[in-house]
């Protein structure tokens, strides 16, 4: 092979690469948690001062499901989650995810107004629009969300028996990806 | 109306475009004379044609923009009544579609200045070029029909318009990117010049005589283009940063160091009629990465703060548009290559060696930015995850490759062409040498403080200034008359050094303060001093701001207030700062504001910059757009010869 | 002689052009100024602020359009810095923090690409062209040389061409 083809030949490597490129998502980032032990926290919950943490869940394959009332996303997202809870018998934990933003009122008040003010408006929102939620935690400065790796609201995880992360989904749960990706993924876990 | 008047006019074009692509270079295929002719004869008036047409296009999207008609979609998108009218005007070129119909436009005009500037030329080499240049034409203004349409109609109209992204409201806007496209188009021009060479088989030195002007003043423009959307964002952004990395950066930064390659690598070709393959294969690798740059920036396979709002059917469409058009002409390249002769012979110490060798270390900085900018679409596409390429990297790498080559910048203009020897070289640049040694080691401590990074930069920067001057002082001494283009070297080579200075000096002495401040308060960066005198609440044309009224002294004398605004736009939701600069020869002093601290605004965190050596950038830039003037504007490319060198 | 005295002349000239530059460049010293307030910086500790913002520097602000942790103001960024503040203030080093990081969020938050395996071409890769292409270069040129050995003219045609010149 001549050298004068040293050039066509990288360009069209380039192009191969550009044009699988273009079907992948620049700003989806995976998840480094998956198949690695759900991070360990205990946060008060929406319900009373109980504290909740992940051990609590050993045993049952769960999700995990990061919300907040200021999303707009969450909204669309969340009739497909009431849903899912109705019709099977897999526990979702919600984590409110800074709940009191910045700019709000209540952002420089003490952390128990905060605590306060952040319930009141979840049960608010929650009851207009459906709680699929088993128990949701208060997670008001975002350090757990830290932790699993939040980065956008609203996301998601499903959670096995012994506690290992084994899926993550960056945004809106719908209903085909339930059908498609997450139950069978449940259903394969509880076997086990 | 106007609007469907412009939509028609792009259809004509496009129609006419092709035939200036198609039927031009076919007359260049046919045995009759006679028919050769008359085929070849149709390229410049269709190019002037398809310039009339697009220019009427681009002219009805303008008054669409001037006359707020928002019944337009584009038009709704990107401006709004109260916007002021010049950015009315370059908000045309404010989102995707007007951009590309900006490009057309540029493109038509490159096209029709070759079709008059090319009497000397022969008629079959101008049916190759301008055919060629249709052909791109073509491609673009058939990407503008089907996926970008700047004129589509908005119905119901809106009311007012989106207005224009507040960080886009500035002069800068107006000039940078029109600058940037005739760089990048220009490009073009170099890219048709060598794929004729490859049709006609004609690749000699007269060919790269014709090709150094045009390439010379798309590479003056891409410079240019390049310095202002640095500057731009320097006192735009509000922090004072000016390059960052960004795959946008970079994919202007790429097509100017291949273009800078290829301006040298003429040269050789023209004089000693060498390198012809190694120049062809450069003038084809400037242009493909102009269109690799637009691709990228338009596709969505980047995330840049720059990028266009990203649809995949258009970085489809792009995407085999840049297949098509850099694959056959490699393929044509690969195919006729192999047939061009040597030229004349050098020694392995020459000028011609240098410029081979800045060719190759250009290239290599080129393939570096690449890789670093497309590495992680590789990755993710091959699977292996997801990575960042950032600044960190590119500063790593780059500058360690772009050392050599600044420094070779004056040992190769120093070669004898032909046959050089290291010795007479080294004997010719040793008073240079030693002064700038002498200056690197010393101006360190003047400035702020020894660091070997500073005096290395120093070294580099003084190496190109005092060379440039021992050169033109020698010539100077010399009699016979002396060309522009001799100026325009040594000219945009002391630019350079002038940049080398800059950076260097910003990187290793600029300070810079973050602090909270209240009416009263002072920053003391010696021997400045910047004092907080009062805010007060100002109001634009479609904008309300707080504004920080900054008194800078020096030795308690007053030199300057610097007014640094936080502005928010009725339009958006996101404030804007303005920044407070005082420019001098050697420094800038930037202030720019942050936000309030208390509720009631009467303390804010603000950023108090002392940029030493600042100014040398853009210097630097300007002398070597001036370089790049004088080079192009040199007699001999003005003369019309008949007679074609051999 | 008159070499030396040019030679001087130039270096005096060097010797002087470096110290007017010094004395022009050098900071004139501060009169002094009535007592004013000096501004507070906005960090509470400015030391641990200077290595917050060389670690940032190098690593990503994950929702934004490519800006570094340093300079972005998006609520995760303002978050993911106080995450980094506690780590320095807990004596973390510089790799800790940034291993930190990657272990929940992935290699993308990093500017700086580690250098393994997965990044040799990335890191090593312009080198290694530079080395490649210096070597080719060298070689052509070697080549180049000995293809085009200029022509020698025989004595007889070296006559002629005299004779030629002459007429």
């Amino acid at each position: 092979m001549k050298k004068v083809f040293i050039p066509l030949i990288v360009f069209l490597g380039l192009v191969v690469f550009l044009a699988i490129g273009l079907q992948r998502d620049p700003r989806e980032i995976p998840s480094p948690l998956l198949n690695k032990p759900a991070p360990d926290f205990s946060l008060s919950t929406l319900e009373g001062d109980e504290k909740f943490s992940p051990a609590q869940m050993q045993g049952k394959v769960w999700m995990f499901n990061v919300w907040a009332t200021w999303c707009v996303a969450c909204r669309e997202e969340h009739p497909v989650l009431v849903a899912f809870a109705q019709k099977h018998n897999v526990p979702i934990v919600g984590l409110s995810y800074k709940e009191i933003q910045p700019q709000d009122e209540a952002a420089k008040s003490s952390p128990e107004v905060k605590l306060q003010v952040a319930r009141e408006r979840s049960v608010v929102w929650l009851k207009r629009h459906g709680n699929p939620y088993v128990t949701s935690v208060m997670d008001l400065d975002g350090r757990v969300g830290i932790h699993y790796g939040v980065y956008g609201v609203p996301e998601t995880y499903i959670i096995d028996k012994q506690g290992v992360i084994r899926y993550k989904r960056v945004g809106v749960v719908t209903p085909e990806l339930l059908a498609d990706k997450i139950l069978p993924l449940i259903n394969e876990l509880n076997k086990s | 109306m106007i609007p469907e008047l412009g939509h028609f006019a792009l259809i004509l074009a496009a129609l006419v475009a092709l035939i200036q692509g198609v039927l031009p270079l076919t007359g260049t295929f046919l045995r009759d004379p006679q028919q050769q002719v008359v085929l070849q004869s149709l390229a410049r008036p269709t190019a002037a044609l398809q310039c009339v047409l697009v220019a009427f296009a681009f002219g009805a999207l303008a008054t669409s923009f001037m006359s707020n008609d928002f019944s337009v979609s584009y038009v709704a998108q990107h401006s709004n009544s109260l916007l002021p009218k010049a950015y009315q005007f370059a908000a045309v070129w404010g989102g995707h579609e007007g951009s590309l119909l900006l490009w057309v436009l540029l493109l038509a005009v490159w096209t029709l200045a070759v079709a008059l500037f090319s009497r000397s030329l022969p008629l079959d080499m101008v049916a190759r070029v301008i055919g060629v240049l249709g052909l791109i034409s073509v491609g673009f203004l058939l990407f503008i029909l089907t996926t970008s349409n700047p004129f589509e109609r908005l119905l119901p109209a809106a009311l007012d318009g989106r207005d224009l992204n507040p960080l886009l409201q500035d002069p800068g806007l107006v000039i940078h990117p029109p600058m940037l496209y005739m760089g990048y188009v220009g490009m073009s021009v170099a890219f048709a010049f060598a794929v004729a060479a490859l049709l006609s088989g004609r690749l000699d030195a007269a060919w790269a005589r014709w090709s150094r002007p045009w390439t010379v003043i798309a590479w003056t423009f891409l410079t240019f283009g390049i310095g202002l959307g640095s500057w731009w964002a320097y006192y735009e952004l509000g922090w004072g940063g000016w390059w960052f990395w960004d795959p946008v950066e970079n994919a202007s930064l790429m097509p100017w160091l291949v273009g800078t390659a290829l301006i040298h690598s003429l040269m050789v070709t023209e004089k000693r009629g060498s390198f012809k393959a190694w120049t062809v294969l450069l003038a084809i690798a400037a242009f493909s990465l102009s269109l690799l740059g637009t691709f990228l920036v338009r596709s969505g396979v980047l995330t840049s703060v720059h990028a266009f709002a990203s649809d995949p059917k258009r970085g489809v469409f792009v995407l085999i548009f840049l297949a098509v058009v850099v694959g056959s002409s490699l393929t044509l390249f690969a195919w006729r290559a192999p047939r061009v002769t040597l030229g004349g012979r050098m020694g392995l110490v020459s000028r011609e060696s240098f410029l081979l060798a800045n060719s190759v270390l250009l290239v290599v900085a080129t393939a570096a930015v690449l890789l670093g900018t497309i590495y992680p679409l590789i990755i993710d596409a091959l699977n292996l995850g997801k990575l960042s390429v950032g600044p960190p990297y590119f500063n790593a790498v780059f500058a360690p490759l772009l050392v050599p080559t600044v420094f070779l910048m004056i040992p190769g203009s120093v070669a004898r062409w032909r046959d050089a020897t290291v010795r007479e070289i080294a004997y010719t640049l040793r008073w240079t040498a030693l002064a700038a040694l002498a200056l690197a080691v010393a101006l360190p401590f003047v400035l702020g403080g020894w660091s070997f990074g500073a005096a290395f930069g120093l070294f580099l920067g003084c190496w190109v200034a005092l060379g440039t001057l021992q050169q033109v002082l020698d010539r100077v001494r010399k009699p016979g008359r002396i060309g522009a283009s001799f100026w325009g070297q040594h000219v945009a080579h002391l630019g350079m050094a002038v940049l080398v200075i800059g950076i260097t000096g910003v990187k290793c002495y600029e300070v810079e303060r973050d602090v909270r401040m209240q009416v009263g308060d002072v920053v003391t960066i010696a021997p400045y001093t910047f004092r907080l005198d009062s805010f007060s609440d100002v109001r634009g044309p479609n904008y309300k701001a707080v504004r920080a009224d900054v008194q800078v002294l020096r030795n308690a004398e007053l030199i300057e207030v610097l007014q640094p605004e936080k502005r928010r736009y009725f339009s958006s939701a996101m404030p804007m700062t303005e920044a407070g600069i005082d420019s001098g020869f050697m420094r800038d002093l930037y202030v720019s504001l942050g936000e309030p601290l208390n509720d009631a605004r009467t303390e804010w965190s603000m950023r108090v910059y002392y940029k030493p050596f600042v100014p040398w950038l853009w210097g630097g830039i300007l002398l070597m757009v001036l370089g790049g003037l004088l080079a192009a504007l040199d007699r001999r490319y003005r003369k019309s010869t008949q007679r074609v060198d051999a | 002689m008159k070499q030396l005295w040019v030679h001087g002349l130039r270096g005096v000239c060097v010797v002087l052009l470096t110290a007017s530059v010094c004395f022009g460049l050098h900071a004139q010293p501060a009169a002094s100024t009535p007592a004013l307030r000096e501004a507070a910086p906005m960090a509470e500790d400015p030391q641990l602020e200077a290595r917050l913002v060389n670690i940032s520097q190098e690593l990503r602000c994950l929702v934004c359009q490519n800006e570094s942790l340093a300079s972005s103001h998006a609520e995760l960024a303002d978050d993911l810095r106080r995450e980094v503040r506690d780590l320095i203030r807990q004596g973390k080093t510089d790799q800790e923090i940034k291993d930190f990081l990657v272990a929940r969020y992935g290699d993308f938050v990093l500017y700086r690409p580690e250098v393994k395996p997965l990044t040799w071409v990335l890191w090593f890769g312009p080198f290694v062209l530079l080395l490649v292409a210096a070597v080719f270069l060298g070689v052509y040129l070697r080549q180049r040389r000995q293809q085009l050995v200029p022509a020698v003219l025989s004595d007889e045609e070296r006559a002629r061409a005299q004779q030629w010149l002459k007429g």
